[in-house]
């Protein structure tokens, strides 16, 4: 792996995405159904993210009580749902995750 | 250069905006510095990846495809799929930059992560957006600075205690990921895209190269689309 044209390559990609609504200044418009497609992507990529590193942290499926991840994972979902507030989220799942992992 | 006293209260403003999201993001970084090496990463390249790229969820996905040896072209084009929430960042907030001089709004470019999207979103529903690009830089150097020498920390921290990598901290990026997910479950579209994403996770989690996330990503993209689609023709026919 050539290290510069793996960092020259993401630094592309990335700054690309993230200026070229900034560089023409909203003289570019996207079609609608591509600005309905691209509010999905956050989330979805997010979700696709999360699931496979708590439901299978080992690499191999693992639903049970003593997967730590996954079981604060829930109870981490369940503190966004109820306080839809990010740095309560963080803060709790944290402290339940270490607590867990230091139970088991 | 000489700022003004409402300048250096919008800079701080956007400075201590940031901290509460430090929190989730200092761990992130620590176990990205941590991590890096054992990828098979220099210590040099971890640390231009976090100067130069500054792109947290991606950089940690990257780690991850180095590790199983995907080819370069696999890499960039799981970036490219990872950032392209950014876009939609960017689509919202140009109406409130794109008066600034191209090379400010290059720099305010460079800086848009997801949390500093979340911290101008709500500094732009107040009122007075004259100088509220010095909340944004304020915002966006906080980041920067952690992200930066807490990856610096991080490969130090790797080197002094070998076996930090064993603690867990990856949790840190799936709390974080968690509490940014569930403030869209606001429609069945986005929850019946959120949930066909994560099942697709699973079912494609073994295909080589990471493939499975843009794959899930892509169906979650599709079936929220559908849903759109089918519950208006529903409202055509009444």
């Amino acid at each position: 792996m050539n290290e510069f044209y793996l960092i020259f390559g993401m630094f592309v990609v990335t700054f690309a995405i993230r200026f070229v609504m900034f560089a023409f200044a909203g003289k570019m418009q996207f079609p609608s159904w591509l600005e309905k497609a691209l509010k999905f992507v956050p989330p979805a990529v997010l979700t696709a993210i999360i699931v496979p590193s708590v439901v299978m942290p080992a690499g191999v499926l693992d639903i049970s009580f003593t997967n730590v991840y996954l079981t604060a994972a829930l109870f981490s979902l369940a503190v966004a749902l109820l306080t839809k507030n990010l740095l309560k989220t963080i803060g709790l799942g944290m402290l339940f995750f270490l607590f867990l992992k230091w139970m088991l | 250069m000489i700022f003004t006293s409402i300048q250096k209260r919008e800079f701080f403003g956007g400075a201590k905006a940031s901290l509460p999201l430090i929190v989730g993001a200092v761990p992130f970084a620590l176990l990205f510095g941590t991590l890096a090496p054992n990828s098979g990463l220099s210590a040099l390249a971890t640390v231009a990846m976090s100067v130069i790229v500054f792109a947290g969820s991606a950089q940690f996905i990257v780690l991850a495809l180095i590790a199983v040896q995907a080819p370069l072209e696999i890499i960039i084009l799981t970036t490219f799929v990872v950032n392209l929430r950014h876009l939609l960042y960017a689509t919202a907030l140009v109406e409130y930059v794109k008066h600034l001089p191209l090379s400010l709004r290059a720099l305010l470019a460079f800086g848009l992560t997801d949390e500093t999207f979340a911290n101008m979103s709500q500094r732009y529903q107040q009122k007075d957006h004259t100088y509220a690009h010095y909340f944004y830089l304020g915002s966006m150097l906080t980041f920067y600075v952690t992200w930066v020498s807490f990856t610096i920390a991080g490969l130090l921290l790797g080197n002094l205690i070998p076996d930090m990598s064993s603690w867990g901290l990856e949790f840190a990026m799936s709390v974080t990921f968690i509490g940014m997910v569930v403030p869209y479950m606001n429609s069945k579209a986005m929850i019946a895209a959120i949930i066909s994403a994560g099942l697709s996770s699973l079912v494609f989690a073994d295909l080589p190269n990471k493939l499975g996330l843009i794959i899930s990503a892509v169906i979650g993209v599709a079936v929220g689309l559908s849903v759109i689609q089918l519950s208006k023709k529903e409202l055509s026919y009444e």
